[in-house]
């Protein structure tokens, strides 16, 4: 079975390639290109997949998931300016789809301890615009 | 490979009435929806598409490039609009959620090479909701089975 769970965090970024000129970086990103940074509240959703212990009865112990999030993302990502505080955000562009790479890359060696495994990582940058990554393989 | 999904809205009126039926029987499919009149629905549609990161931007897809086509190929064909009256489409099937989510589907696979020369992204699925309650899904699986 698969089981989610959701964290928030808001952040600021800027979406530019500083290799690109600012023309180039406005034609590619608009808005999101504005040297100085804008903000959204990300919302994050985690799936595990597996069965449940049988003894305990649960894939992963919620506590347990929800301590990891909160140390491996909330923690390190919440009211930050991720392009500044956030590595890699200095070298890689904090787009939505690097960010759920980089929240897969942070979790994944905790998360995939059977029977649970890291299915895939939802992040939504808006109502209206989000990403889902499942991991490299697919 | 990622998935990235994009939100729209649009508001639209339609009527159930298949042209095959008696009216008798078209009342007794389709109850309410089938009110001469028509009624309305404010739809929700999530494009997903699927690709790579590019590395020169960090995107799967330009966004303001998805809406472009959606706005134009969606968008603006379809909200405020009375869907049997007014699409030609419909003048030969009924317009079902299912078979708006069909013709959505194929009218941006359609124009899809107009905004995305390259072999990525692809467009994954199209999910339209009529109501929160009622949500139809189609994949280019399902779009085949149906052409």
């Amino acid at each position: 079975m698969f089981i989610t769970r959701r964290i928030e965090f808001s952040a600021s970024h800027v979406c530019a390639n500083p290799a690109l000129p600012d023309e180039e970086n406005r034609r590619l990103f608009g808005d999101a290109a504005n040297p100085y940074g804008h903000g959204h509240n990300y919302v994050v959703e985690v799936t595990l997949e597996g069965d449940p212990d049988p003894v305990s009865g649960m894939v992963l112990d919620l506590k347990e998931l929800k301590a990891i999030l909160n140390a491996q993302v909330v923690d390190s990502f919440d009211h930050r300016f991720l392009n500044k505080e956030v590595p890699p955000f200095d070298r890689t562009i904090p787009t939505v789809e690097n960010i759920a790479i980089e929240i897969w890359n942070r979790i994944e060696p905790s998360l995939s301890r059977p029977p649970a495994k890291l299915h895939s990582v939802r992040v939504y940058e808006t109502p209206n615009l989000y990403v889902d990554y499942f991991g490299d393989a697919r | 490979m990622i998935r990235v999904t994009r939100r729209y809205e649009f508001s639209a009126s339609h009527r159930l009435h298949a042209a095959g039926l008696s009216d008798e029987e078209n009342w007794r499919l389709y109850g309410k929806c089938n009110n001469p009149f028509g009624h309305g629905h404010n739809y929700v549609l999530e494009v997903s598409v699927r690709g790579p990161v590019d590395v020169r931007s960090g995107r799967a897809v330009d966004p303001a490039e998805l809406d472009r086509l959606v706005g134009e190929r969606v968008i603006q064909a379809f909200d405020h609009k009375n869907l049997n009256e007014q699409i030609e489409a419909f003048d030969r099937v009924v317009p079902t959620t299912e078979n708006l989510g069909l013709l959505i589907h194929a009218r941006l696979k359609q124009a899809w090479p107009s905004v995305f020369s390259g072999p990525w992204p692809q467009l994954e699925k199209v999910r339209i909701a009529e109501t929160e309650r009622n949500i139809f899904e189609v994949n280019e699986t399902h779009s085949r089975q149906k052409s």
